[in-house]
């Protein structure tokens, strides 16, 4: 395939990947889309209030952080990329502000969006409130009941949260139920999709949207550098789009090596993990094909991960097209990989991360590092919303901890 | 000729279409369901292949989908249980499903199959027309199986065109905007039934979504060819042990 690997075709293809598989009942809604996102992302006005709200509201541009504990420990050079320190605390909302803007523009009056962890639903809650349109967020009945503080957001911000109660009640199903909705009253409706998944053109521009954390990873590294090339980049992938965002600027750049890491869960062979290059197969869900986790049968598995955000049994078309090009390198870490990482991140550095960012930092251990290696890790998100998973963690493991100190 | 084409030659008006899920409710209920509708009069069997992630479906035809995938429908399995199914059935039978598990089967092996055992037509809601076109249309031209193309009251004339000229069967208008078993009046869309009339197509008009009973059936069936009704049905077979009886009231009920 000679497709671009950063740039999909007319028809929304990364190699054999993506596509808008979609009932002819979205056709309107997502050609609509597809004839006009380009258009109005890059008309002058629109990337006017788009930079200014990712300056003034989001707190952009996020630091590019040396890690100087963490690069001693590994005997590297190594960065972080701090979108946990964007408003709602991840990179969530660098997209987020972007689709308010264009459904602004579409003239739609109601958002709809899907969320697992939470994260999303409030990074769209948030630009709602912002705008003052109404918003509609899915949420997996399961999720609502072990995200309890982020359904608190949502709904102080004044979204209303709508229990997915259909099939295994997480985020694929959540995702599903946004998309009925949708189907159901499409007009006036934009649904925001917070990540590099679904029918073209929705993951070409959630990459663009988040392709401002490599874009600004360039500046930053080339001003305390001289050079705006790292070696490598790291980024945790579910749906994939802070690696969407972290990668984009560097996928044209043969030298510097993509780290994608994924949710190995209890371990890859396990039955329970979320390692979709590794497990999936060439298929069709939410609109694109991909790479998805499903039976012999083709029924799509509910996969495992400790980090909700990366609990989901598909992957964007453009990092499938990575993998299977071999221009991404895909790499795993267990639940209790990441749980470590976390505990490394807080100690070292004093950066609490989220889980679904710990499992970048967690793919450290595995790599072959040189000491004149240059590493960025997107840290996506910080780790406010997993405190009490950390809590529980820490039951017991409280002797643990302290000998980890001195690290 | 096939069996649609000649079901429509014979019969233009007031054709009922019913759809059950394969394998619901019982693994084994297939074939019995299918005598049950012909032997009530529907013209049309429409067999749904149960899939996790069912995008056009509403929560009545998904939970008939969990039941039987539950019970242990596949592809494979639906296929051996109608393999002997044209020494019984005489009307036309249609597949409705999603393109993954298709995928997973092979797209021209279950073509093969399909021919085979003696399936008329398919529908599949989440292959867009570029993808029909590039991929899947000559396959299915070679094995004989219809392709029944969905419009809404939002698709455009050329897009219905298009439809009509690719597809072969029928239409599958769907009633409004939504998915399966919304209420959403079938008489308020005459207008989009009347331009579909109009607009003269080369193959026979069919309306699905939102018909449940008597009044909305006659009503779909004004300005087009007949109807198609699925989540009524399933929710009638949910509420009762006999096949057989549940059906031949229902299928009255609705013909009256």
């Amino acid at each position: 395939m000679t497709t671009s690997h950063k740039e999909p075709t007319e028809q929304g293809y990364y190699g054999k990947f993506g596509g808008a598989f979609i009932p002819e009942m979205l056709y309107p809604n997502v050609e609509e889309l597809r004839q006009q996102y380009l258009e109005i992302m890059y008309e002058p006005s629109f990337q006017k209030e788009f930079q200014q709200l990712l300056k003034d509201y989001v707190g952009r541009p996020t630091p590019l952080f040396y890690a100087e504990r963490l690069s001693k420990k590994y005997n590297t050079t190594i960065y972080l990329k701090r979108e946990d320190l964007c408003h709602t605390g991840a990179h969530k909302i660098n997209n987020t502000i972007g689709q308010i803007l264009v459904a602004q523009r579409l003239g739609k009056n109601k958002i709809i969006a899907e969320t697992g962890a939470g994260q999303h639903g409030v990074a769209t809650a948030t630009v709602c409130a912002l705008k003052g349109i109404e918003c509609v967020v899915y949420m997996g009945e399961k999720d609502i009941e072990r995200q309890a503080p982020n359904v608190a957001r949502m709904k102080m911000l004044g979204a209303t949260v709508v229990p997915a109660k259909s099939g295994s009640k997480t985020l694929k199903d959540a995702t599903n139920e946004a998309i009925r909705a949708w189907i159901n009253e499409p007009k006036d409706t934009h649904y925001i999709i917070g990540s590099v998944v679904g029918p073209h053109p929705y993951p070409d521009m959630v990459a663009r949207f988040q392709s401002v954390i490599s874009e600004e990873m360039r500046a930053q590294l080339k001003e305390k550098t001289g050079s705006e090339l790292p070696t490598h980049v790291i980024a945790c992938v579910g749906g994939g789009s802070n690696a969407a965002g972290a990668f984009y600027h560097f996928i044209d750049e043969p030298s510097v090596k993509l780290i994608a890491v994924e949710a190995a869960g209890h371990g890859i062979n396990s039955g329970m993990s979320a390692a979709t290059t590794q497990l999936g197969r060439l298929g069709i869900l939410h609109g694109s094909k991909s790479l998805v986790m499903q039976t012999a049968d083709g029924q799509v598995i509910e996969p495992h991960s400790i980090s909700a955000g990366l609990d989901y049994p598909g992957i964007g078309p453009m990092h499938a097209h990575l993998f299977d090009s071999g221009r991404g390198e895909f790499l795993s870490a267990t639940d209790d990989d990441a749980m470590e990482a976390v505990f490394e991140c807080c100690q070292l550095e004093g950066i609490i991360p989220a889980l679904e960012s710990a499992h970048a930092i967690a793919a450290l251990k595995q790599m072959d590092l040189k000491q004149t290696d240059k590493i960025i890790i997107c840290l996506s998100g910080r780790g406010d919303k997993d405190l009490a998973t950390y809590m529980h963690a820490m039951e017991g493991k409280d002797e643990l901890t302290q000998k980890s100190r001195p690290l | 000729m096939s069996r649609i084409k000649d079901l429509f030659n014979k019969k233009n008006s007031n054709v009922l279409n019913v759809y059950c899920t394969a394998g619901f409710p019982h693994l084994c209920s297939t074939l019995e369901v299918m005598n049950a509708l012909q032997e009530s009069g529907a013209d049309i069997i429409e067999l749904g292949m149960p899939y996790s992630d069912p995008l056009a479906d509403g929560e009545v035809i998904q939970a008939s989908s969990g039941v039987a995938i539950a019970n242990g429908m596949t592809i494979e399995v639906l296929f051996e249980q109608l393999k002997a199914m044209r020494n019984e059935i005489q009307i036309p039978v249609i597949l409705m499903g999603y393109l993954n598990p298709i995928l997973q089967y092979g797209f021209e092996r279950f073509c093969k199959r399909a021919k085979e055992v003696g399936i008329d037509g398919l529908i599949l809601p989440d292959i867009p027309m570029f993808e029909f076109e590039t991929e899947y249309n000559e396959i299915l031209s070679h094995y004989e199986v219809d392709f029944i193309f969905l419009v809404t009251p939002e698709t455009s004339e050329e897009r219905i065109r298009k439809a009509d000229k690719l597809g072969s069967g029928f239409i599958y208008a769907v009633s409004s905007s939504s998915t399966t078993g919304k209420n959403k009046s079938i008489t308020e869309q005459q207008p989009y039934f009347e331009r579909l009339k109009s607009l003269q197509l080369r193959n026979p008009v069919l309306v699905g979504f939102g018909i449940k009973d008597k009044a909305t059936f006659e009503a779909a069936c004004t300005n087009t060819n007949g109807a198609i009704i699925g989540t009524a049905y399933i929710k009638a077979l949910e509420n009762g042990q006999d096949i057989s009886s549940i059906t031949k009231a229902f299928i009255n009920g609705v013909k009256g």
